[in-house]
């Protein structure tokens, strides 16, 4: 199953390292991540998208808290989140096709960013399996170069990273 | 003030006393600030590995954080060992490394090591510090973070030229605020009394945490009041008398049969400070087998990691077991107390006297156990002999490395432990020869400091656990576990100016080692003992009341 987490962490040397080293030492699988910062410059926030079954996500949330640079770990709701990645795609196109192309990326709502005699770059966003199925359209004309960034993960609402900084105390940690 | 002056004024304020290390270039400024500072005892270690061991046994024995200091490069490299054996066995400590110039940073500059990216996994925390005006405030997080929660190691990473920077030396402003239990932990620890009234078979696993979190005597209280029977783990040795009527003794891979089957046996898992390590557990499908579990523990993370428990409460060892204790002792164990005294009586060890390690570990134990004695012990079979039959009665009197298992740790632990306690506890270390070749030269420090420590090398001319371990799963197909090559230990520790008896027998065993207590002076008995395996040894696969036959 696919979970995706959010995690403000405070803005120190090697921050990133050490959140992204949990996962490899205690082997949890990344299949994205994203880095940025925020609107406090005290912290940045990472997006970070994994699979795993529900305990590990358990597990992996307490030992993020752990970690004394973390401030928040948010896990996601997929029905409460909108989940956002950028994808770029080079594609090859000639005059004959070019039309043909352009409707299957109207289609799709990607934007044309670059135009060449011979390439077209589009810019798409949105869930992964429109990006997918439009990739697979675009397949036959020669695709040059596909590159993505990592997912974000934003709450629905007015609920924010913040109400989960309050850091878990030594007490109330029950596992009932 | 000067950077390095203020790094001794903090360490002061911190209550520093003893500190560990090596010099070394990068951290000359702060050897020089130490040097003219006759408050601190520092003590130089023949290498970094041990500066960090003899720290961390400091901390394991006064519970403060154990200082050690080593310089960038190789002095850093050489106490990651160290540092990952205190880090598994969430010993406090603070570990400072000099570092190169900052304008030098990241060019491959002489000794220059990412000491921060190498330590970051085998620490609680560590820094590497950006500006001079950091370095109060970050030393004083380190001392914060190393002893509270589950304590564990922090190092601070310094650049040779912040010691000599100009810096102001801020105010101590942290103040500390004990969390107290909510209503949910409340009624949790309600549901967990429910559970231990309602167990037929209940039983206690006592681990490390009871000793880090100083609750030794709510826990005799805990056990005493619902009869519950206990087992110790093997960092849990000490956390309850050894010599009490619900003891069933040390539990584990190695551990005693009467132990092992009570666990094997209950309905109803108590771990209190104990992490459910494998060398505890063995195969957990059937460790887990129509069990329920209450785990406490002061991290939150330990709950469910290993074993899913039905109930899970962590914070302050101390306060939860008081929780656990307000209510009326209805429960009836007398059914179960039968079957554990009939393990008892059946797994009791027969002690005959015989030359052999066990016998020995026997001796040891009768002789020292009123006394006020800390047994140190590296690691190998001698470790587990020892575990077995040595009984302590007092937390902070049995130290080993349990997570990590670093072969060479008991001696310079030994000596950090010795330092600590002075003339309140002696150390007896007890070693085997491979894990003396390792960390030996230590003897020169212990020597040269008139440490009474009494060192006994249990030499059969071997890595027994390494030759029992090739035995057993690898069709006895020895490889690399005999030395072939005599050494004479007698020779190599009388070298260091250290008396040294040579025993070949129980009787000589017997006179060495009253006359060795009888003199305060370092002393080492070198146990000619021959080779031998380790029993009771829990077959791993099929559960840890099955037992490999030799």
């Amino acid at each position: 199953m696919k979970h995706a987490l959010s995690v403000l962490v405070n803005n120190q040397p090697g921050v990133l390292l050490r959140v992204v080293g949990m996962f490899s030492r205690r082997s949890f699988n990344i299949d994205s991540l994203s880095v940025g910062i925020t609107q406090s410059p005290e912290y940045s926030r990472i997006t970070i998208f994994f699979s795993g079954e529900t305990h590990i996500v358990d597990q992996l949330i307490k030992q993020l808290s752990k970690i004394p640079d973390v401030a928040a770990v948010q896990l996601h709701n997929p029905e409460d989140a909108v989940y956002r990645g950028m994808t770029l795609i080079k594609i090859k196109s000639s005059e004959s096709n070019r039309l043909d192309i352009l409707k299957i990326a109207e289609l799709f709502r990607a934007r044309v960013v670059d135009v060449q005699a011979t390439t077209l770059i589009f810019e798409i966003t949105g869930q992964d399996e429109k990006v997918v199925a439009f990739t697979r359209l675009l397949e036959p004309y020669g695709i040059l170069e596909i590159i993505r960034t990592g997912q974000i993960a934003l709450e629905r609402g007015e609920q924010t990273i913040t109400s989960y900084k309050e850091k878990p105390g030594f007490y109330g940690k029950n596992m009932l | 003030m000067e950077g390095s002056q203020a790094v001794i004024k903090c360490l002061k304020e911190q209550r520093v006393n003893t500190i560990f290390g090596y010099p070394g270039g990068m951290i000359l400024p702060l050897f020089d600030a130490l040097g003219k500072d006759s408050s601190i005892d520092f003590i130089l270690t023949t290498h970094e590995q041990s500066s960090a061991h003899a720290a961390d046994g400091y901390a394991r024995a006064s519970g403060k954080a154990g200082v050690c200091i080593a310089t960038s490069g190789p002095g850093a490299t050489n106490l990651v060992t160290g540092i990952a054996t205190a880090f598994m066995d969430s010993v406090p400590m603070v570990i400072i490394t000099g570092q190169v110039d900052s304008n030098l940073l990241g060019r491959d500059s002489f000794q220059e090591t990412d000491i921060f990216g190498i330590t970051m996994p085998i620490t609680k925390h560590n820094f590497k510090l950006q500006s001079a005006k950091e370095l109060i405030p970050l030393l004083r997080k380190a001392f914060a973070l190393a002893l509270s929660g589950r304590q564990g190691p922090v190092l601070i990473d310094i650049p040779k030229d912040f010691f000599y920077a100009d810096i102001a030396y801020p105010e101590n402003t942290t103040e500390n605020k004990a969390a107290k239990p909510d209503a949910d932990f409340i009624i949790c620890a309600a549901e967990a009394i429910d559970e231990i009234l309602k167990a037929e078979r209940p039983v206690i696993i006592a681990g490390g945490g009871v000793v880090l979190g100083r609750a030794h005597k709510e826990l005799i209280a805990f056990a005493e009041k619902y009869k519950l029977p206990v087992v110790s783990t093997l960092m849990g040795i000490g956390a309850f008398p050894n010599d009490h009527p619900l003891y069933m003794g040390f539990a584990g891979l190695h551990g005693r049969k009467s132990a092992n089957y009570t666990v094997a046996e209950a309905d109803l898992v108590i771990a209190v400070g104990s992490r459910f390590g494998d060398r505890q557990t063995g195969n957990i499908a059937h460790y887990i087998y129509e069990k329920h579990f209450i785990h406490i523990d002061i991290d939150p993370a330990e709950i469910d990691k290993n074993v899913h428990s039905s109930i899970g409460l962590s914070g302050d060892m101390k306060t939860i077991l008081n929780l656990l204790m307000q209510r009326e002792a209805v429960n009836n164990p007398d059914a179960w107390w039968k079957t554990l005294k009939k393990h008892k009586e059946k797994f009791a060890y027969e002690y005959t006297g015989k030359y052999d390690v066990p016998n020995i570990m026997h001796h040891i134990s009768q002789t020292i156990n009123k006394g006020d004695y800390a047994v140190v012990t590296d690691v190998g079979q001698h470790q587990m002999w020892a575990a077995q039959h040595i009984r302590r009665r007092t937390p902070r009197t049995w130290f080993t490395s349990g997570g990590l298992g670093t072969m060479g740790f008991g001696l310079p632990a030994a000596l950090g432990i010795q330092l600590y306690y002075k003339n309140k506890k002696r150390v007896i270390h007890i070693a085997g020869d491979g894990g003396i070749k390792m960390t030996g030269s230590e003897y020169y420090t212990i020597a040269a400091l008139r440490l009474p420590i009494i060192s006994i090398i249990i030499n059969n001319e071997s890595l027994g656990m390494i030759r029992q371990l090739q035995k057993v799963y690898y069709g006895a197909r020895y490889f690399s576990c005999n030395f072939e090559y005599k050494m004479n230990y007698v020779k190599y520790t009388e070298s260091f100016g250290i008396r040294t008896y040579d025993v070949h027998s129980m009787d000589e065993f017997v006179e060495a080692f009253s006359n060795a207590l009888a003199l305060n002076e370092p002393q080492a008995i070198i146990v000619n003992a021959g080779k031998a395996f380790v029993e009771p040894m829990a077959n791993t696969v099929s559960g840890i009341n099955t037992f490999v036959n030799f």
